[in-house]
Protein backbone atom coordinates (compact mmCIF):
# COMPACT_ATOMS: atom_id res chain seq x y z
CA UNK A 1 0.00 0.00 0.00
CA UNK A 2 3.33 2.04 -0.06
CA UNK A 3 2.20 3.93 -3.25
CA UNK A 4 -1.05 5.59 -1.18
CA UNK A 5 1.30 7.38 1.04
CA UNK A 6 2.03 10.81 -0.03
CA UNK A 7 5.01 11.58 -1.43
CA UNK A 8 6.41 14.18 1.08
CA UNK A 9 5.18 10.72 3.70
CA UNK A 10 6.98 8.19 1.80
CA UNK A 11 10.01 9.98 1.27
CA UNK A 12 10.73 11.30 5.22
CA UNK A 13 13.25 9.14 6.59
CA UNK A 14 12.53 6.71 9.40
CA UNK A 15 14.10 7.72 13.11
CA UNK A 16 17.83 6.30 13.33
CA UNK A 17 17.01 5.77 16.81
CA UNK A 18 13.77 3.49 15.71
CA UNK A 19 16.12 1.36 13.35
CA UNK A 20 18.46 0.90 15.99
CA UNK A 21 15.50 -0.18 18.62
CA UNK A 22 14.80 -2.64 16.47
CA UNK A 23 18.07 -4.58 16.57
CA UNK A 24 17.87 -4.04 20.25
CA UNK A 25 14.57 -5.28 20.76
CA UNK A 26 15.71 -8.78 19.60
CA UNK A 27 18.22 -9.06 22.08
CA UNK A 28 18.62 -10.41 25.57
CA UNK A 29 20.09 -9.22 29.02
CA UNK A 30 20.84 -5.95 27.04
CA UNK A 31 21.78 -2.93 29.44
CA UNK A 32 20.63 0.58 27.21
CA UNK A 33 21.85 3.53 27.54
CA UNK A 34 19.77 4.32 24.77
CA UNK A 35 16.89 6.10 26.75
CA UNK A 36 15.62 9.28 26.46
CA UNK A 37 13.76 9.64 29.47
CA UNK A 38 14.22 9.92 33.66
CA UNK A 39 14.36 6.87 34.85
CA UNK A 40 12.75 8.47 38.14
CA UNK A 41 8.96 7.58 38.89
CA UNK A 42 6.95 11.20 38.79
CA UNK A 43 6.92 12.68 42.67
CA UNK A 44 4.04 11.10 44.76
CA UNK A 45 2.41 14.37 45.32
CA UNK A 46 2.23 14.93 41.82
CA UNK A 47 0.74 11.72 40.65
CA UNK A 48 -1.69 11.92 43.47
CA UNK A 49 -2.90 15.08 42.36
CA UNK A 50 -3.47 13.54 39.17
CA UNK A 51 -5.08 10.59 40.74
CA UNK A 52 -7.58 13.01 43.07
CA UNK A 53 -8.52 14.94 39.73
CA UNK A 54 -10.00 11.28 38.07
CA UNK A 55 -11.40 10.91 41.70
CA UNK A 56 -13.25 14.43 41.67
CA UNK A 57 -14.71 13.38 38.23
CA UNK A 58 -12.29 15.84 36.24
CA UNK A 59 -12.20 13.83 32.99
CA UNK A 60 -13.77 16.28 30.25
CA UNK A 61 -11.60 18.02 28.02
CA UNK A 62 -10.50 21.39 29.09
CA UNK A 63 -10.30 24.89 27.00
CA UNK A 64 -7.88 24.58 23.98
CA UNK A 65 -5.29 26.97 25.68
CA UNK A 66 -4.96 24.48 28.83
CA UNK A 67 -6.60 24.97 32.39
CA UNK A 68 -5.96 28.54 32.78
CA UNK A 69 -4.89 27.75 36.10
CA UNK A 70 -2.35 25.92 34.86
CA UNK A 71 -1.33 28.78 32.50
CA UNK A 72 -1.37 31.20 35.25
CA UNK A 73 0.86 29.06 37.59
CA UNK A 74 3.20 28.62 34.41
CA UNK A 75 3.43 32.33 33.71
CA UNK A 76 4.33 33.16 37.46
CA UNK A 77 7.32 29.81 37.32
CA UNK A 78 8.31 31.23 33.77
CA UNK A 79 9.19 34.90 34.94
CA UNK A 80 10.65 33.53 38.68
CA UNK A 81 12.84 30.98 37.24
CA UNK A 82 14.31 32.49 33.91
CA UNK A 83 12.86 35.92 33.66
CA UNK A 84 10.69 35.44 31.00
CA UNK A 85 7.30 37.25 31.01
CA UNK A 86 3.84 35.93 29.50
CA UNK A 87 0.51 36.88 29.75
CA UNK A 88 -1.64 34.04 30.77
CA UNK A 89 -4.32 34.88 28.54
CA UNK A 90 -2.83 35.00 25.16
CA UNK A 91 0.62 33.84 25.37
CA UNK A 92 0.89 30.55 27.18
CA UNK A 93 -0.62 27.62 24.84
CA UNK A 94 -0.72 23.66 26.93
CA UNK A 95 0.32 20.89 24.48
CA UNK A 96 0.55 17.47 24.66
CA UNK A 97 4.12 17.15 25.49
CA UNK A 98 6.74 19.63 24.02
CA UNK A 99 7.02 17.60 20.81
CA UNK A 100 3.80 18.87 20.07
CA UNK A 101 4.52 22.27 20.33
CA UNK A 102 7.85 21.66 18.23
CA UNK A 103 5.00 20.67 14.97
CA UNK A 104 2.73 24.13 16.16
CA UNK A 105 5.25 26.38 16.29
CA UNK A 106 6.90 24.62 12.71
CA UNK A 107 3.08 24.76 11.05
CA UNK A 108 1.97 27.54 12.02
CA UNK A 109 5.07 29.88 10.66
CA UNK A 110 6.40 27.84 7.72
CA UNK A 111 4.98 26.81 4.54
CA UNK A 112 6.63 26.12 0.91
CA UNK A 113 10.01 27.46 0.24
CA UNK A 114 10.61 28.19 3.23
CA UNK A 115 14.01 26.96 5.19
CA UNK A 116 14.87 26.57 8.78
CA UNK A 117 18.43 26.32 10.20
CA UNK A 118 18.90 23.58 12.47
CA UNK A 119 21.94 22.69 14.67
CA UNK A 120 23.46 19.62 14.37
CA UNK A 121 23.64 17.41 16.17
CA UNK A 122 19.51 17.72 17.79
CA UNK A 123 16.86 16.05 18.57
CA UNK A 124 15.30 14.14 15.61
CA UNK A 125 11.99 15.55 15.19
CA UNK A 126 13.02 19.13 14.17
CA UNK A 127 13.88 18.00 10.69
CA UNK A 128 11.00 15.77 10.21
CA UNK A 129 8.18 18.43 11.44
CA UNK A 130 9.70 21.20 9.19
CA UNK A 131 9.36 19.02 6.25
CA UNK A 132 5.98 17.64 6.99
CA UNK A 133 5.06 21.92 7.52
CA UNK A 134 6.64 21.91 3.94
CA UNK A 135 9.56 23.91 4.57
CA UNK A 136 13.17 22.55 3.67
CA UNK A 137 16.26 22.25 6.74
CA UNK A 138 19.95 23.58 6.65
CA UNK A 139 22.32 22.32 9.08
CA UNK A 140 24.35 24.04 10.98
CA UNK A 141 27.37 22.34 12.44
CA UNK A 142 28.43 21.87 15.82
CA UNK A 143 32.04 21.12 16.88
CA UNK A 144 33.29 19.16 20.10
CA UNK A 145 36.02 21.39 20.01
CA UNK A 146 33.74 24.22 20.47
CA UNK A 147 32.01 22.61 22.88
CA UNK A 148 29.05 22.00 20.84
CA UNK A 149 27.96 25.62 21.13
CA UNK A 150 26.21 27.02 18.19
CA UNK A 151 28.63 29.70 16.69
CA UNK A 152 27.69 32.75 14.77
CA UNK A 153 30.10 31.91 11.91
CA UNK A 154 28.88 28.74 11.03
CA UNK A 155 25.28 29.76 11.16
CA UNK A 156 25.96 32.75 8.68
CA UNK A 157 27.01 29.67 6.53
CA UNK A 158 24.49 28.08 6.65
CA UNK A 159 22.41 30.88 5.87
CA UNK A 160 20.28 31.63 2.84
CA UNK A 161 17.48 34.10 2.05
CA UNK A 162 14.82 31.90 2.34
CA UNK A 163 15.61 31.12 5.86
CA UNK A 164 12.67 32.33 8.57
CA UNK A 165 13.19 30.22 11.41
CA UNK A 166 16.10 29.16 13.63
CA UNK A 167 16.12 26.14 16.08
CA UNK A 168 17.93 26.49 19.79
CA UNK A 169 17.93 23.68 21.80
CA UNK A 170 20.24 24.21 24.48
CA UNK A 171 21.19 22.32 27.30
CA UNK A 172 21.41 19.87 24.01
CA UNK A 173 20.22 16.24 23.46
CA UNK A 174 22.44 14.76 22.28
CA UNK A 175 25.54 16.62 23.53
CA UNK A 176 24.21 17.67 26.86
CA UNK A 177 25.90 21.06 25.23
CA UNK A 178 24.31 24.37 26.82
CA UNK A 179 24.90 28.47 25.74
CA UNK A 180 25.38 30.74 28.62
CA UNK A 181 24.53 34.62 27.80
CA UNK A 182 28.00 35.41 25.75
CA UNK A 183 27.42 32.69 23.41
CA UNK A 184 23.95 33.38 22.98
CA UNK A 185 24.40 37.20 22.22
CA UNK A 186 25.88 37.14 19.25
CA UNK A 187 22.99 34.73 17.56
CA UNK A 188 20.65 37.37 18.72
CA UNK A 189 22.15 39.88 16.60
CA UNK A 190 22.31 37.32 13.66
CA UNK A 191 18.65 36.83 14.38
CA UNK A 192 17.94 40.56 14.71
CA UNK A 193 19.68 41.56 11.32
CA UNK A 194 18.26 38.98 9.35
CA UNK A 195 14.27 38.87 10.83
CA UNK A 196 14.46 35.21 11.54
CA UNK A 197 12.13 33.52 14.36
CA UNK A 198 13.28 31.68 16.82
CA UNK A 199 12.29 28.32 18.02
CA UNK A 200 13.84 27.83 21.75
CA UNK A 201 13.41 24.26 22.93
CA UNK A 202 14.26 24.60 26.13
CA UNK A 203 12.57 21.45 27.76
CA UNK A 204 15.84 20.45 29.43
CA UNK A 205 16.63 23.96 30.83
CA UNK A 206 16.04 22.54 34.56
CA UNK A 207 18.90 20.52 34.10
CA UNK A 208 21.80 22.17 34.11
CA UNK A 209 24.86 21.37 36.38
CA UNK A 210 27.32 24.49 37.58
CA UNK A 211 25.34 27.09 35.54
CA UNK A 212 21.68 28.16 35.26
CA UNK A 213 19.71 27.92 32.38
CA UNK A 214 19.65 31.48 30.19
CA UNK A 215 16.94 31.56 28.52
CA UNK A 216 17.00 33.16 24.64
CA UNK A 217 13.89 34.48 25.25
CA UNK A 218 15.15 36.70 27.90
CA UNK A 219 17.56 38.31 25.84
CA UNK A 220 16.78 42.31 24.84
CA UNK A 221 14.64 42.27 21.99
CA UNK A 222 13.93 38.51 21.41
CA UNK A 223 10.93 37.59 22.81
CA UNK A 224 9.05 38.78 20.65
CA UNK A 225 10.98 36.55 17.88
CA UNK A 226 11.18 33.71 20.08
CA UNK A 227 8.94 30.92 20.34
CA UNK A 228 9.79 29.58 24.19
CA UNK A 229 9.03 25.72 23.71
CA UNK A 230 9.14 23.28 27.07
CA UNK A 231 7.58 21.10 28.86
CA UNK A 232 6.82 18.83 32.21
CA UNK A 233 8.74 15.81 31.28
CA UNK A 234 11.97 15.81 31.95
CA UNK A 235 12.13 18.30 34.58
CA UNK A 236 9.88 16.36 36.60
CA UNK A 237 10.08 12.87 35.35
CA UNK A 238 6.80 12.99 33.67
CA UNK A 239 7.14 12.33 30.17
CA UNK A 240 4.45 9.92 29.62
CA UNK A 241 1.79 12.34 31.03
CA UNK A 242 2.05 14.60 27.73
CA UNK A 243 1.99 17.92 28.56
CA UNK A 244 4.14 20.78 27.41
CA UNK A 245 3.56 24.26 26.43
CA UNK A 246 4.52 26.83 23.96
CA UNK A 247 4.65 30.66 24.70
CA UNK A 248 5.30 33.63 22.92
CA UNK A 249 4.12 36.70 20.90
CA UNK A 250 -0.19 36.59 21.37
CA UNK A 251 -0.32 36.66 17.19
CA UNK A 252 1.93 33.48 16.97
CA UNK A 253 0.31 31.17 19.86
CA UNK A 254 -3.02 32.08 18.45
CA UNK A 255 -1.98 30.84 15.33
CA UNK A 256 -1.07 27.79 17.06
CA UNK A 257 -3.85 28.00 19.34
CA UNK A 258 -5.70 27.44 15.49
CA UNK A 259 -4.01 24.43 14.78
CA UNK A 260 -4.21 22.98 18.11
CA UNK A 261 -7.93 22.67 18.59
CA UNK A 262 -8.23 20.93 14.93
CA UNK A 263 -6.20 18.62 15.53
CA UNK A 264 -5.62 17.67 19.08
CA UNK A 265 -8.44 20.02 20.65
CA UNK A 266 -6.75 20.05 24.26
CA UNK A 267 -3.87 18.39 26.54
CA UNK A 268 -4.82 15.95 28.71
CA UNK A 269 -6.89 17.13 31.41
CA UNK A 270 -5.09 14.76 34.11
CA UNK A 271 -2.05 15.58 32.90
CA UNK A 272 -2.51 19.07 33.33
CA UNK A 273 -3.63 18.58 36.46
CA UNK A 274 -0.51 16.89 37.46
CA UNK A 275 1.09 19.56 35.94
CA UNK A 276 -0.06 22.43 38.52
CA UNK A 277 0.60 20.27 41.21
CA UNK A 278 4.13 19.79 39.97
CA UNK A 279 4.89 23.73 39.72
CA UNK A 280 3.22 24.07 42.85
CA UNK A 281 5.27 21.10 45.12
CA UNK A 282 7.79 19.57 43.23
CA UNK A 283 10.97 21.48 43.35
CA UNK A 284 12.26 19.96 46.13
CA UNK A 285 12.28 16.62 44.20
CA UNK A 286 13.27 18.06 41.06
CA UNK A 287 15.90 19.94 42.48
CA UNK A 288 17.01 15.84 44.14
CA UNK A 289 16.85 14.27 40.47
CA UNK A 290 19.28 17.17 39.37
CA UNK A 291 21.54 16.37 42.21
CA UNK A 292 21.59 12.60 41.51
CA UNK A 293 21.84 13.41 37.70
CA UNK A 294 24.81 15.58 38.28
CA UNK A 295 26.52 12.32 40.30
CA UNK A 296 26.07 10.17 37.56
CA UNK A 297 27.04 12.42 34.73
CA UNK A 298 30.59 12.52 36.83
CA UNK A 299 30.86 9.46 36.57
CA UNK A 300 30.35 8.79 32.92
CA UNK A 301 32.71 11.52 31.75
CA UNK A 302 35.36 9.82 34.33
CA UNK A 303 34.31 6.80 32.95
CA UNK A 304 34.95 7.44 29.16
CA UNK A 305 38.26 9.76 29.66
CA UNK A 306 39.59 6.28 31.89
CA UNK A 307 39.25 4.42 28.37
CA UNK A 308 40.94 6.87 26.74
CA UNK A 309 38.43 8.08 25.31
CA UNK A 310 37.88 11.97 24.37
CA UNK A 311 34.73 13.04 26.02
CA UNK A 312 33.30 16.37 26.41
CA UNK A 313 32.14 17.60 29.70
CA UNK A 314 27.92 17.78 29.11
CA UNK A 315 26.63 20.59 31.32
CA UNK A 316 23.17 19.89 30.92
CA UNK A 317 20.10 17.48 30.14
CA UNK A 318 21.46 13.56 31.10
CA UNK A 319 23.34 12.59 28.10
CA UNK A 320 27.15 12.30 27.71
CA UNK A 321 28.76 12.10 23.57
CA UNK A 322 31.81 10.97 24.04
CA UNK A 323 33.94 10.72 20.59
CA UNK A 324 34.89 7.24 19.44
CA UNK A 325 36.88 7.95 16.44
CA UNK A 326 39.74 6.30 17.86
CA UNK A 327 38.11 3.05 17.93
CA UNK A 328 38.33 3.95 13.63
CA UNK A 329 34.79 2.84 13.73
CA UNK A 330 32.30 4.93 12.89
CA UNK A 331 29.64 6.07 15.39
CA UNK A 332 27.06 3.03 13.61
CA UNK A 333 29.46 0.44 13.77
CA UNK A 334 30.51 1.11 17.05
CA UNK A 335 26.94 0.96 18.61
CA UNK A 336 25.89 -2.52 16.64
CA UNK A 337 29.43 -4.42 17.80
CA UNK A 338 29.69 -2.89 21.27
CA UNK A 339 25.68 -4.06 21.51
CA UNK A 340 26.42 -8.01 19.53
CA UNK A 341 29.55 -8.18 21.63
CA UNK A 342 28.58 -6.50 24.86
CA UNK A 343 24.99 -6.01 24.99
CA UNK A 344 25.04 -2.88 25.95
CA UNK A 345 22.91 -0.59 23.68
CA UNK A 346 24.19 3.31 23.05
CA UNK A 347 22.28 5.27 20.17
CA UNK A 348 24.99 6.19 17.34
CA UNK A 349 25.90 10.05 17.04
CA UNK A 350 24.46 10.04 13.06
CA UNK A 351 21.23 9.15 14.72
CA UNK A 352 21.28 13.21 15.61
CA UNK A 353 22.09 14.51 12.27
CA UNK A 354 25.53 13.75 10.43
CA UNK A 355 27.65 15.97 12.73
CA UNK A 356 27.16 13.48 15.16
CA UNK A 357 29.26 11.10 13.52
CA UNK A 358 32.50 10.05 15.37
CA UNK A 359 30.57 9.82 18.47
CA UNK A 360 27.30 7.75 20.42
CA UNK A 361 25.20 8.62 22.83
CA UNK A 362 24.77 7.16 26.40
CA UNK A 363 21.65 8.77 28.93
CA UNK A 364 22.60 8.38 32.08
CA UNK A 365 19.48 8.63 33.56
CA UNK A 366 19.82 5.15 34.92
CA UNK A 367 21.18 3.60 38.42
CA UNK A 368 24.82 4.15 39.76
CA UNK A 369 25.21 0.13 39.33
CA UNK A 370 23.65 0.04 35.75
CA UNK A 371 26.09 2.85 34.94
CA UNK A 372 28.95 1.40 36.25
CA UNK A 373 27.78 -2.19 34.46
CA UNK A 374 27.53 -0.26 31.50
CA UNK A 375 31.38 1.12 32.18
CA UNK A 376 32.54 -1.63 32.44
CA UNK A 377 31.05 -3.56 29.27
CA UNK A 378 32.28 -0.35 27.12
CA UNK A 379 35.80 -0.47 28.54
CA UNK A 380 36.28 -3.98 27.41
CA UNK A 381 34.81 -3.16 24.14
CA UNK A 382 37.14 -0.13 23.44
CA UNK A 383 40.19 -1.56 24.77
CA UNK A 384 39.88 -5.00 22.58
CA UNK A 385 39.59 -2.27 20.02
CA UNK A 386 42.19 0.12 20.83
CA UNK A 387 44.89 -2.61 21.26
CA UNK A 388 43.75 -4.03 17.82
CA UNK A 389 44.75 -1.35 15.82
CA UNK B 1 25.99 26.19 58.28
CA UNK B 2 27.24 23.94 55.93
CA UNK B 3 28.91 25.17 52.58
CA UNK B 4 26.98 24.06 49.22
CA UNK B 5 29.40 21.15 48.36
CA UNK B 6 29.58 19.85 51.89
CA UNK B 7 25.62 19.58 52.28
CA UNK B 8 26.20 17.42 48.93
CA UNK B 9 28.55 15.31 50.36
CA UNK B 10 27.30 14.70 53.61
CA UNK B 11 23.85 13.87 52.04
CA UNK B 12 25.37 11.39 49.48
CA UNK B 13 27.22 9.73 52.64
CA UNK B 14 23.74 9.37 54.29
CA UNK B 15 22.43 7.40 51.24
CA UNK B 16 25.23 5.22 50.78
CA UNK B 17 28.15 4.97 53.54
CA UNK B 18 29.92 2.52 51.92
CA UNK B 19 31.24 4.92 49.06
CA UNK B 20 35.33 4.96 49.15
CA UNK B 21 36.83 8.42 49.32
CA UNK B 22 37.68 7.63 45.46
CA UNK B 23 34.16 7.21 44.12
CA UNK B 24 33.03 9.98 46.09
CA UNK B 25 35.54 11.87 44.32
CA UNK B 26 34.35 11.05 40.87
CA UNK B 27 30.90 12.20 41.29
CA UNK B 28 31.45 15.16 43.15
CA UNK B 29 34.25 16.68 41.74
CA UNK B 30 35.99 17.30 45.08
CA UNK B 31 39.69 15.88 45.77
CA UNK B 32 39.80 12.39 47.84
CA UNK B 33 42.15 14.49 50.06
CA UNK B 34 39.12 16.93 50.94
CA UNK B 35 36.62 14.00 51.11
CA UNK B 36 38.87 12.01 53.53
CA UNK B 37 39.59 15.08 55.90
CA UNK B 38 36.18 16.51 55.85
CA UNK B 39 34.94 12.88 56.76
CA UNK B 40 37.44 13.01 59.71
CA UNK B 41 36.06 16.20 60.90
CA UNK B 42 33.00 15.13 60.76
CA UNK B 43 34.07 12.57 62.79
CA UNK B 44 35.76 14.22 65.80
CA UNK B 45 32.86 16.96 65.92
CA UNK B 46 30.24 13.93 66.15
CA UNK B 47 28.56 14.89 63.03
CA UNK B 48 29.11 11.70 61.85
CA UNK B 49 28.22 9.18 64.68
CA UNK B 50 28.20 6.02 62.96
CA UNK B 51 27.96 3.88 60.02
CA UNK B 52 25.13 1.10 60.16
CA UNK B 53 23.52 -0.42 57.37
CA UNK B 54 19.57 -0.46 57.60
CA UNK B 55 18.21 -3.54 58.31
CA UNK B 56 14.50 -4.83 57.98
CA UNK B 57 14.67 -7.42 61.12
CA UNK B 58 11.20 -8.27 59.73
CA UNK B 59 12.56 -10.21 57.17
CA UNK B 60 15.11 -12.36 58.83
CA UNK B 61 12.30 -14.67 61.11
CA UNK B 62 13.87 -13.63 64.03
CA UNK B 63 11.20 -12.37 66.69
CA UNK B 64 11.76 -8.90 67.26
CA UNK B 65 9.25 -6.77 69.41
CA UNK B 66 9.12 -2.76 69.57
CA UNK B 67 7.11 -0.57 71.57
CA UNK B 68 6.80 3.14 71.36
CA UNK B 69 6.14 4.41 75.06
CA UNK B 70 4.68 8.06 76.10
CA UNK B 71 6.39 9.07 79.34
CA UNK B 72 5.35 12.02 81.61
CA UNK B 73 8.06 13.25 83.93
CA UNK B 74 8.51 15.36 86.87
CA UNK B 75 11.03 18.59 85.38
CA UNK B 76 14.44 18.80 87.88
CA UNK B 77 14.77 22.22 89.08
CA UNK B 78 18.00 23.46 87.27
CA UNK B 79 18.23 20.36 85.03
CA UNK B 80 14.71 20.18 83.06
CA UNK B 81 14.17 17.00 81.55
CA UNK B 82 17.86 16.39 80.74
CA UNK B 83 19.14 14.82 84.00
CA UNK B 84 16.23 11.70 83.83
CA UNK B 85 17.39 11.60 79.43
CA UNK B 86 20.76 11.22 80.71
CA UNK B 87 19.85 8.27 82.53
CA UNK B 88 17.45 6.44 80.25
CA UNK B 89 20.00 6.80 76.95
CA UNK B 90 22.02 4.59 78.84
CA UNK B 91 19.67 1.91 78.77
CA UNK B 92 20.51 -0.40 75.61
CA UNK B 93 16.89 -1.34 75.23
CA UNK B 94 16.16 2.25 74.42
CA UNK B 95 17.00 2.61 70.88
CA UNK B 96 15.37 6.23 70.38
CA UNK B 97 14.69 8.82 72.83
CA UNK B 98 13.01 12.39 72.25
CA UNK B 99 11.55 15.05 74.49
CA UNK B 100 8.26 15.67 73.33
CA UNK B 101 5.93 19.07 72.84
CA UNK B 102 2.35 18.42 73.67
CA UNK B 103 0.34 15.63 75.55
CA UNK B 104 3.78 14.15 77.15
CA UNK B 105 7.27 14.83 77.91
CA UNK B 106 9.17 11.65 76.80
CA UNK B 107 9.20 9.41 73.85
CA UNK B 108 11.00 6.58 74.02
CA UNK B 109 11.52 3.49 71.34
CA UNK B 110 11.91 0.40 72.72
CA UNK B 111 13.65 -3.25 71.31
CA UNK B 112 12.97 -6.50 72.92
CA UNK B 113 12.48 -10.33 71.89
CA UNK B 114 9.15 -10.51 73.18
CA UNK B 115 6.47 -8.28 74.57
CA UNK B 116 7.23 -9.48 78.09
CA UNK B 117 10.51 -8.30 77.59
CA UNK B 118 9.11 -5.00 76.83
CA UNK B 119 6.66 -5.07 79.46
CA UNK B 120 8.68 -5.97 82.15
CA UNK B 121 11.26 -3.50 81.26
CA UNK B 122 8.61 -0.78 81.62
CA UNK B 123 7.31 -2.10 84.68
CA UNK B 124 10.62 -2.89 86.56
CA UNK B 125 13.14 -0.39 84.74
CA UNK B 126 11.01 2.48 83.81
CA UNK B 127 8.44 3.40 85.93
CA UNK B 128 9.52 3.22 88.97
CA UNK B 129 12.15 5.31 88.15
CA UNK B 130 11.96 8.77 90.52
CA UNK B 131 10.29 11.92 88.66
CA UNK B 132 8.44 9.48 86.42
CA UNK B 133 5.02 9.79 86.90
CA UNK B 134 3.50 7.60 84.02
CA UNK B 135 3.92 5.45 81.21
CA UNK B 136 1.89 4.39 78.40
CA UNK B 137 2.91 1.44 75.99
CA UNK B 138 2.11 1.42 72.67
CA UNK B 139 3.45 -1.61 70.60
CA UNK B 140 4.26 -1.83 67.12
CA UNK B 141 2.62 -4.24 64.97
CA UNK B 142 3.76 -3.90 61.91
CA UNK B 143 6.55 -1.53 60.39
CA UNK B 144 5.87 0.07 56.63
CA UNK B 145 8.30 2.57 56.16
CA UNK B 146 11.06 3.36 58.18
CA UNK B 147 14.07 5.88 57.98
CA UNK B 148 12.80 6.37 54.78
CA UNK B 149 12.68 3.32 53.31
CA UNK B 150 9.18 2.01 52.13
CA UNK B 151 9.32 -1.88 53.66
CA UNK B 152 6.37 -3.37 51.99
CA UNK B 153 4.66 -3.82 48.78
CA UNK B 154 6.15 -4.39 45.24
CA UNK B 155 9.40 -1.98 43.89
CA UNK B 156 8.10 -0.08 41.21
CA UNK B 157 9.90 -0.79 38.07
CA UNK B 158 10.11 1.15 35.52
CA UNK B 159 8.63 -0.28 31.71
CA UNK B 160 10.62 2.46 29.70
CA UNK B 161 11.34 1.65 26.09
CA UNK B 162 15.06 0.50 25.35
CA UNK B 163 15.89 2.96 23.39
CA UNK B 164 14.08 6.83 22.50
CA UNK B 165 14.78 9.80 20.99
Amino acid sequence: MNNYLATHVATLPPSGIRKFFDLVATMKDVISLGVGEPDFVTPWTVRESGIFSLEEGQTMYTSNAGLFELRDELSHHLNKTLNLSYDPHHEILITSGASEAVDLVMRAVLGPGDVVLVPDPSYVSYAPCAILAGASVNYVPTYAKENFRLRVEDLARAYTPKAKLLVLSYPNNPTGAIMNREDLLPIADFVNEHDLLVLADDIYSDLTYDETHVSFASLPGMRDRTLFVSGFSKSYAMTGWRIGYVAGHADLVQGMTKIHQYTMLCAPIMGQFAAIEALRSANEAKNDMVTAYDRRRRLMVHGFRQMGLDCFEPLGAFYVFPDISKTKLSSEEFAEQLLIEEQVAVVPGTAFGPSGEGHIRCSYAYSMEQLQEALKRISHFVERRLTNL
Amino acid sequence: MLSEKDRRLLKLISEDCRLKPEELSVQTGLSPEYITKRIKDWENEKVIVGYQPMINWDRTGDEKVSALIEVKVLPQRGYGFDKIAKRLQKYPEIKALFLMSGGYDLSLLIEGKTMQDVALFVAEKLAPLEHVQSTATHFVLRRYKQDGIELMGEEETLQRLVVSP
